[in-house]
């Protein structure tokens, strides 16, 4: 079976045609670059996306702190990863790159600080 | 008075940019002005993925993204203020910012670079009927009460608009446990990027209505609900399509407009179809040493091109700072056939050939058609896209040669070659 679909790995967006009939052999056709056939088997195989969402940090300069997952995570975790975030409060400073969870439900992956923190003496 | 070769009014993408080329172009005297506490500007409550591919080759988020520019700016040891809000700017080229620290303080530069960014049209622009109820946020006012200051605005959420903040904010919104109920949009299209039309509704199974729009909204302390309806091709709402969709908020992403109050201060022509400066190749305004770079020229897609744009500006203005002589003799570019705009506006009839880029949106979603550069009625260039898109700006690269030819003519023209013109 043909179907099409929209890689979402760049702005570009490039319009995928792809043919699953054969699902050990997936084929792909319209992409840019080597990444829309990853994102294209994937899509069918096992959907992933970034997360990105704000924590809670006590004795910073701003009250919360951007973090995203370091890379895609299997889409069905989405909602259960977001529930981890909510429950963590962090303590300034916090650095680009710290890791904030670890191994978010078990995939492997973490959730990481992607805005720098001060932290303030009050 | 202070004096400083170079202003640069605003610390966002664009600022940061062209005061790291600007110091890197040999410019030592420069000063970014930034309102806000920190710099980085609208990137910092970007706190998504996408940014940065073809500037740093990877994918950043909008934090990560701003730092690595103000790391930059920082290792430079330019000089920059924060919480200074810049009220005034002359055609002499004075600049007056206020601050908490500082009081009012007047800046004679040689050069400014104007990098306000650009602001999101508002509901008053739109002339939504209805109650006055909270909960009608512009979608960057809701980004920013999420992402910066962990506020939650509203449960039962309805988008009008389908421009990428809207989209994002209809996953954001998700994520922290509001409901989205539908992204309004009226055009047949949107104007946001296709990727996020998939991981920002259909992925949460958001509907998107094309051709709809909100004609109420109702509630009168704080909303409770909004009425859509479909419309014709006039854009006109159809009475008999009318529905109520019950919510407590509306999220308005209905434009972005550039912020060029300063820039009329300083008696900066602009043009009527960007909002943003009538610029030359060099970036600069009619305003002989007064630059404009940035969502402040003309509202970019990607950060990346805002980037490359505000690193030109600033190279330029030190090339006017240091003696460069601007050009009297000026060919306006017209934009025919679709063409909306293109930047720059104007072409410098001087003897500087370099390779150029021009960047330009269309008025119409266009399919197979040709982006072609006419100089005297010559095609000097000419590109086949399969579908081209008032939300995706279109970038072309002359060649020196080729801009020698453009210089050269007393006439150049930018158009869509459409159909069996072809």
């Amino acid at each position: 079976m043909s179907r099409e679909m929209i890689c979402i790995n760049c702005p570009m967006g490039c319009r995928l045609t792809v043919d699953d009939a054969d699902k050990s052999n997936i084929k792909v056709a319209g992409n840019t670059c080597p990444r829309g056939v990853t994102y294209a088997v994937n899509e069918i195989t096992a959907p992933k996306r970034m997360v990105t969402g704000s924590v809670k940090v006590v004795g910073g300069n701003i009250p919360m702190v951007s973090v995203k997952t370091r890379e895609a995570i299997p889409k069905e975790l989405i909602f259960d990863s977001l529930e981890i975030l909510k429950k963590v409060t962090l303590t300034a400073p916090v650095h680009i790159g710290d890791v904030v969870v670890a191994d978010v439900c078990g995939c492997g992956v973490d959730f990481i600080a992607t805005k720098k923190v001060d932290s303030v003496s009050r | 008075m202070i004096k400083v070769n170079l202003v640069i009014v605003g610390g966002g993408p664009a600022g940061l940019a062209a005061a790291k080329s600007a110091y890197d172009a040999g410019e030592r005297d420069i000063l970014i002005l930034e309102r806000e506490a920190e710099l980085g500007g609208i990137l910092n409550q970007c706190i998504h993925n996408g940014f940065g591919l073809h500037t740093f080759k990877e994918e950043l988020t909008g934090p990560e993204y701003a730092a690595r520019y103000v790391d930059e700016v920082t290792k430079r040891n330019i000089t920059y203020k924060l919480n200074a809000t810049v009220i005034d700017v002359s055609c002499d080229k004075t600049v007056t910012y206020v601050s908490a620290e500082d009081g009012l303080v007047q800046v004679q530069a040689k050069a400014i670079i104007l990098s306000c960014g650009c602001r999101e049209r508002p509901r008053g622009a739109i002339n939504i009927a209805g109650m006055r109820g909270a909960g009608v946020f512009s979608a960057g006012t809701a980004q920013k009460l999420v992402n910066i200051d962990g506020y939650l605005p509203g449960k039962e959420v309805v988008i009008l608009g389908s421009g990428d903040i809207g989209l994002i904010m209809a996953r954001r919104m998700t994520f922290e446990g509001a409901h989205v109920s539908a992204v309004v949009e009226l055009m047949p299209y949107s104007s946001g990027l296709n990727r996020n039309i998939v991981q920002c509704l259909n992925d949460f199974g958001i509907p998107l209505y094309f051709s709809h729009t909100v004609v109420d909204i109702k509630g009168r302390d704080r909303v409770e609900g909004v009425v859509i309806a479909q419309v014709d091709d006039k854009l006109q709402p159809i009475k008999e399509t009318e529905r109520l969709i019950a919510c407590d908020t509306l999220l308005l992403s209905v434009g972005l407009l550039p912020e060029n109050e300063l820039a009329k201060n300083a008696e900066v022509q602009l043009s009527p179809t960007t909002g943003g400066a009538v610029v030359d190749e060099n970036l600069m305004t009619n305003v002989d040493g007064v630059f404009e770079c940035g969502n402040v020229l003309h509202v970019h897609d990607l950060v990346d091109f805002v980037s490359a744009e505000s690193e030109n500006a600033g190279k330029c203005a030190v090339d006017y700072i240091n003696g460069a002589a601007p050009c009297r003799d000026k060919t306006v570019i017209s934009c025919t056939n679709g063409v909306r705009y293109c930047v720059p506006t104007v072409l410098n009839r001087d003897e500087t050939y370099a390779p150029q880029s021009f960047k330009m949106r269309v008025a119409n979603v266009f399919k197979k058609v040709e982006l072609a550069v006419f100089a005297d009625g010559v095609k000097v260039f000419g590109r086949k896209r399969p579908v081209v898109a008032p939300g995706e700006m279109e970038n072309i690269m002359l060649t020196a040669e080729q801009m020698k030819t453009l210089k050269q003519a007393k006439t150049v023209e930018i158009t869509l070659i459409k159909g069996e013109q072809q």
